[in-house]
C-alpha cells in the first residue's frame, strides 16, 4: 500500500472501478433463477442493490462475478423461480 | 419464459457499477441505484461521508458512472450549491445536480448546509438515503431514529428503551423551507421513487426526497429481507409515502388495510425488548400521525 501513488485531491479517472473487486467472493448462497417458472415481470432486476440481475433475450442472467447471495431477488420473485444453493453444493 | 423478452417497468442503464462494498441486501444502495436511474447520465452527484460515501469510493476506485464529489459530513448541499452556480456561470443548466446524504448527514450534521441550500433556492435534487442511525461507523443514533429502536448508543435496558426521542420530521421541515418539491419514498417502491426522482429533477429550485433504506446489520434482519421490511413499514404506516407539490399534500399510495406496526417491530433486532404496551404506544403515536396526514389529504 506504501507505494500507491496518490493523485492531487484523491481524484479517480476511471468510472466504474469498483469492477475490479470481485464481490462473487462474498457469497454463501448462490441464486439460481429456473428459467422455465420465470414470469418476466423484473422484481429481481428492479430490487438487486448490486445491479446484478440483468435482463437477457430469454428471462434474466445474475452476474456471479459480483453477486453477494443476499437473497432479495428469491425472497421478490413471485413464482418462486429463483432457489438460493449453498455454494459447496453447486457443481 | 417462453422466447418473450422481459419487459421493464424501470430504466435498463445501470449508473452505479457492481464490485461496491455495501453490504449484502443493502437497502442505501439499491436505493442509489434506483434514482441514478432516474437521474441519467447527465448528473453530477455531491455525497456527504457516510455509508455511501465509503462503500461506492473506496480509494483508487469509485462505483461511480457519472461525476462525483465528497468533501466532507456537513457540507454536502453548500457543495452542491456551489456546483450548480458554477454550471449557471457556464450556462450548463442541463447538468442535473444531485446530492445523497444519508440521515446523519442530512437531519444532523448536514442540516444548516441543507438549509441553505433551500433557502437560497438551488436548482438541485436532495436526496436522503435514511437507514435511521449511523450505520458505517457502528449503528449510534442519529436525528432519524425512530422512537424505542435500540442502537449501541441507545441500548435497551431497564431505564432506558432504547431511543427516546421522536424521530425528525426532515420532510416537514423542508416544506417549512417553501421548498416546491418535498417527497418521501421508500425501495420496496421502486416505481413510486423513480417517479418522484423524475418529478425533482424537473422542479425549478429545490427538491427534497427522503427515502427510507432498511439496513440488514444495524436493524438486525437476515439480508434477503430488505424489500420485505419495507414493504411492511409501509403497509403499517410506520413509513408514509406522499409528496408535497408546491405546498400541496398527497398520498402517493395508501395501504388497502392497514397492518399492526408489531408485524413491522418484530422482525427486527433493534425493537426485540419492546413490551406489549411499549408496542402499543408506538401504535398510538402511528395512528395518530396518520390522521393527521388524512386531515391534510382531505383539506386538498
Amino acid at each position: 500500500m506504501s507505494e500507491m501513488e496518490y493523485t492531487i485531491g484523491a481524484v479517480i479517472k476511471e468510472p466504474g472501478s469498483t469492477r475490479r473487486n470481485k464481490t462473487g467472493r462474498w457469497r454463501v448462497f448462490r441464486p439460481v433463477l429456473d428459467e422455465d417458472k420465470c414470469v418476466g415481470c423484473a422484481r429481481c432486476f428492479m430490487f438487486c442493490p448490486d445491479g446484478c440481475v440483468r435482463p437477457a433475450e430469454d428471462a434474466f442472467k445474475i452476474d456471479y462475478e459480483y453477486c453477494k447471495g443476499c437473497g432479495i431477488c428469491a425472497k421478490v420473485c413471485p413464482v418462486d423461480a429463483i432457489e438460493m444453493v449453498l455454494e459447496e453444493e453447486m457443481e | 419464459m417462453s422466447g418473450r423478452k422481459p419487459r421493464l417497468p424501470i430504466p435498463k442503464e445501470e449508473l452505479l457499477a457492481p464490485g461496491h462494498r455495501a453490504c449484502a441486501g443493502c437497502g442505501s444502495a439499491l436505493c442509489v441505484r434506483l434514482c441514478l436511474k432516474a437521474l441519467g447520465r447527465n448528473t453530477i452527484v455531491v455525497t456527504s461521508t457516510g455509508c455511501i460515501e465509503v462503500t461506492t469510493t473506496p480509494y483508487p476506485e469509485t462505483a461511480w458512472e457519472v461525476p462525483w464529489i465528497h468533501v466532507a459530513f456537513e457540507n454536502a448541499a453548500a457543495v452542491a450549491s456551489g456546483v450548480e452556480r458554477a454550471l449557471k456561470a457556464l450556462d450548463r443548466e442541463d447538468v442535473t445536480v444531485a446530492v445523497f446524504s444519508g440521515d446523519g448527514g442530512t437531519v444532523d450534521i448536514g442540516f444548516q448546509a441543507l438549509s441553505g441550500m433551500a433557502e437560497r433556492g438551488h436548482n438541485v435534487v436532495y436526496i436522503c438515503y435514511d437507514n435511521e442511525a449511523y450505520m458505517n461507523t457502528g449503528v449510534q443514533r442519529s436525528g432519524a431514529t425512530p422512537p424505542y429502536a435500540a442502537t449501541t448508543t441507545t441500548p435497551a435496558g431497564k431505564v432506558w428503551r432504547g431511543e427516546m426521542r421522536p424521530k425528525k420530521d426532515m420532510p416537514r421541515i423542508m416544506v417549512d423551507h417553501g421548498v416546491p418539491y418535498v417527497a418521501t419514498a421508500c425501495i420496496s417502491h421502486p416505481q413510486d421513487l423513480i417517479k418522484k426522482v423524475e418529478k425533482a429533477k424537473e422542479t425549478d429550485g429545490p427538491a427534497y426526497i427522503h427515502v427510507l433504506c432498511p439496513c440488514p446489520p444495524g436493524w438486525g434482519y437476515d439480508s434477503s429481507e430488505t424489500v420485505e421490511i419495507g414493504e411492511l413499514a409501509v403497509d403499517t404506516g410506520m413509513w408514509v409515502l406522499y409528496e408535497v407539490e408546491d405546498g400541496e399534500f398527497r398520498l402517493t399510495y395508501r395501504p388497502r388495510e392497514r397492518k399492526p406496526v408489531e408485524e413491522y417491530l418484530k422482525r427486527q433486532k433493534r425493537f426485540q425488548h419492546l413490551t406489549e404496551e411499549e408496542i402499543e404506544e408506538i401504535q398510538r403515536m402511528v395512528d395518530e400521525q396518520w390522521e393527521e396526514l388524512e386531515r391534510l389529504e382531505r383539506e386538498r
